[in-house]
């Protein structure tokens, strides 16, 4: 048996369990254990390659993102270990509300992988869908009346932009039906890639423009962005965490799915236009907003959008070496932002507060944390030697070779979010701390173990995965 | 044969959208629930319909899901919800009807002229219903954007569902997965939204969200 099924089936499972757990330190331990699990099985896709089946796809594009979303799923199952203790003991969640958090996150594990695996354009819209419900509650959880704000526009943005997908699907399978014929096959990504270049082209562009506004508007692209801050800023530390690193990428990877469609069918229009205008839009609209910004997370997340933008803008651009920084920077920001807002979750909880006006001196009173944070953001921002630097200089280089009228907003919206996280980061790391501060429980070992993997990226990328870059990097066009 | 086939799936069509332009300037919140009783049965219709002219059975399937979940269950739930918050009362400044229909006929003009031309091979039947429902999506979000109370908001949304499952039964052949999958969303939507209402109400005592907006997490 292929083990994707253990991979969709055991967050499936561990969820009805931890379900049932009533002792929240027994269910933070269950659920390290299950998510140490499923990284467990899904290192396993390494060594025997399935085969597609009717259910489920594994091929070079969603290889490496089934693994990268177990793996943060486990490092931030154990970040929340140590977080939701000391949500604990402050009063702000009651054992009843974990019981639900613990259920939930393994519930948003299931619907992220099944959205990666699955074979079906109906079914990775279900899980997409359910990925959206299960958020919306877990960002609802602290029950504030900033949080309930959050999670509301969080569910109305976001169903607005399922609903628009999901009539772009419709329209994907009107394409496919005449030359495909009724029935399941037109809406299997395998049997449409061997048959798309017959398809009329007309409605596969259609269903395009439906399909990136609506899976566009999960991945926070302007001018549809206006959720992502809040729902970062108003949830539990390790949802941002993972909404940030794994649910942005997921709805990226479904619009590059239905990318990888047009570029094999070659009369439809190209994407590219439209990608660069709205990644472009997203990068620069988010530079400017960094520089306003007083709430810690919420400058963090509009961190995120900057490089999702970025990210739409490099396979938008398309071609080999633009789609492998694309590619390379999917996992290198996945990896950093959640080792940031791992560290932004251990100092807001010590020094009690988000406000970034009120946080100084974090290498004075906490060295260890404060560092990290530190060498994240110089990670984020984009410098040597770490791996992000290595996908934007990718991109910046490859894009002056060929548009360089392109790559000149491109290179100021690097720039300009560059000053607002150097400035911001200065206050935050260094000065003079407040008396205050308490000391932080918890392990660095999950911020430190990302570092240390985009570290090691950023100076050596091994063979296979390049080789995967590569291959994708070639269907997907230009 | 074939004719009134076509013409009948036409009519309910446009009845569905036809429900969507009266849902546009209701102002009273059990007006609202009455019309969009009343376009949840013309689709339940529409799939009871094509499921007879496509002869394709898990179409009446839909077509019971839409009738006992859209036009029983949740208009139901919700006019408890009204009745339970004693917002029943209230008057919403919806747009006026003269602007509201010059923006929604401009806007099925607009998913007309967008999908009629690219569908030239499609059947007759697909390529009108699908421009319909594009209508009825459309309408829909005009509505979330023009109204501010959380229940018309949710009524709202659950037109755009009603607007994708008139396009999903009118496509021959869709497997029953988008469909099942669609009712299944509704209900669990339902569910989140009516878990928001009542803690939205706990909160601020008032299901107006522009005075929610207020409440931004940070002070500009």
């Amino acid at each position: 048996m292929s083990p994707v099924y253990a991979i969709v089936g055991l967050p499936l499972l561990s969820a009805a369990l931890l379900a049932l757990v009533s002792n929240y330190r027994l269910g933070a331990w269950l659920n390290c254990a299950a998510s140490a699990a499923t990284l467990a099985v899904s290192l396993l896709l390494f060594a025997v390659e399935p085969s597609a089946d009717a259910l489920f796809v594994v091929d070079a594009l969603n290889i490496y993102l089934i693994v990268l979303t177990s793996f943060v799923g486990l490092t931030t199952s154990v970040f929340s270990a140590t977080y939701i203790g000391h949500e604990i003991k402050t009063g702000k969640l009651k054992p009843l509300n974990l019981r639900f958090y613990h259920a939930m996150y393994q519930a948003f594990m299931f619907t992220m992988l099944l959205a990666l695996s699955a074979n079906n354009l109906g079914v990775m819209w279900v899980a997409v869908e359910g990925a959206t419900l299960t958020t919306v509650l877990m960002v609802s959880l602290y029950r504030t009346a900033a949080s309930i704000e959050a999670a509301w526009k969080y569910f109305i943005l976001c169903g607005v932009g399922i609903a628009l997908a999901l009539f772009g699907t419709i329209l994907m399978y009107l394409a496919a039906q005449p030359v495909m014929g009724p029935g399941m096959a037109a809406m299997t990504w395998t049997e449409l890639l061997k048959h798309v270049p017959g398809i009329n082209a007309d409605i596969l562009n259609l269903a395009f423009v439906f399909l990136l506004v609506g899976y566009g508007t999960k991945v926070g692209l302007a001018p549809l962005h206006a959720w992502l801050p809040d729902a970062h800023a108003e949830g539990p530390t390790p949802i941002s965490a993972v909404l940030s690193g794994l649910l942005l990428n997921v709805a990226l990877y479904a619009v590059l799915r239905f990318k990888m469609l047009l570029a094999v069918n070659g009369e439809a229009l190209s994407p590219g236009p439209l990608m660069i205008s709205m990644g472009l839009a997203s990068l620069l609209l988010a530079g400017f907003m960094l520089y306003r910004r007083r709430d810690i997370k919420r400058f963090f997340a509009y961190s995120s959008i900057e490089h999702m933008g970025i990210i739409t803008f490099a396979f938008g651009m398309g071609g080999p070496l633009a789609n492998f920084a694309g590619l390379l920077h999917m996992a290198m920001h996945s990896l950093t932002k959640s080792a940031i807002f791992y560290a932004v979750g251990h100092v807001a909880q010590s020094r009690n507060t988000q406000a970034i006006d009120k946080i100084r001196g974090l290498t004075v009173s906490h060295p260890a944390l404060g560092w990290g944070l530190l060498l994240g953001v110089v990670a984020i921002a984009g410098l040597p030697p770490f791996g992000i630097f290595m996908s934007e200089f990718l991109l910046v280089t490859s894009t002056f070779a060929r548009e360089p009228l392109l790559a000149v907003p491109l290179t100021i919206g690097i720039l300009i979010a560059f000053g607002a996280l150097v400035l911001r980061v200065q206050q935050l790391c260094f000065g003079e701390p407040p008396e205050d501060a308490q000391p932080i429980h918890g392990s660095l070992v999950p911020l430190y173990a990302h570092l240390g993997l985009v570290l090691v990226a950023g100076i050596w990328l091994p063979g296979p995965l390049v080789a995967w870059f590569q291959t994708v990097a070639a269907i997907l066009g230009g | 044969m074939h004719n009134l086939g076509y013409d009948a799936a036409h009519l309910l069509g446009a009845v569905v959208l036809l429900m969507s332009f009266a849902l546009l300037y209701q102002r009273r919140l059990f007006a609202l629930l009455h019309v969009f009783t009343l376009q949840a049965l013309a689709l339940a219709a529409v799939a009871a319909w094509q499921g007879y002219i496509q002869n394709s059975p898990h179409l009446y399937v839909t077509a019971l899901l839409t009738l006992g979940l859209k036009a029983i269950l949740i208009p139901v739930a919700l006019r408890r919800i009204i009745v339970k918050l004693n917002i029943h009362r209230a008057i919403e400044p919806a747009l006026g009807i003269g602007l509201t229909m010059v923006a929604g006929v401009s806007l099925v003009t607009l998913s007309i002229l967008l999908v009629l031309p690219v569908t030239e091979d499609s059947a007759a039947l697909t390529r009108e219903d699908l421009a319909l429902s594009l209508g009825v999506v459309l309408l829909g979000l005009l509505m979330m954007i023009s109204r501010r109370n959380a229940v018309s908001q949710v009524v709202g949304f659950m037109s755009i569902e009603n607007g994708l499952i008139l396009a999903a039964v009118g496509v021959a052949g869709m497997p029953l997965v988008v469909e099942m999958a669609v009712a299944f969303s509704v209900m669990v939507a339902f569910i989140i939204f009516g878990i928001f209402l009542f803690h939205i109400r706990e909160r601020f005592d008032t299901l107006d969200m522009q005075k929610i907006e207020s409440f931004r997490g940070e002070s500009h």
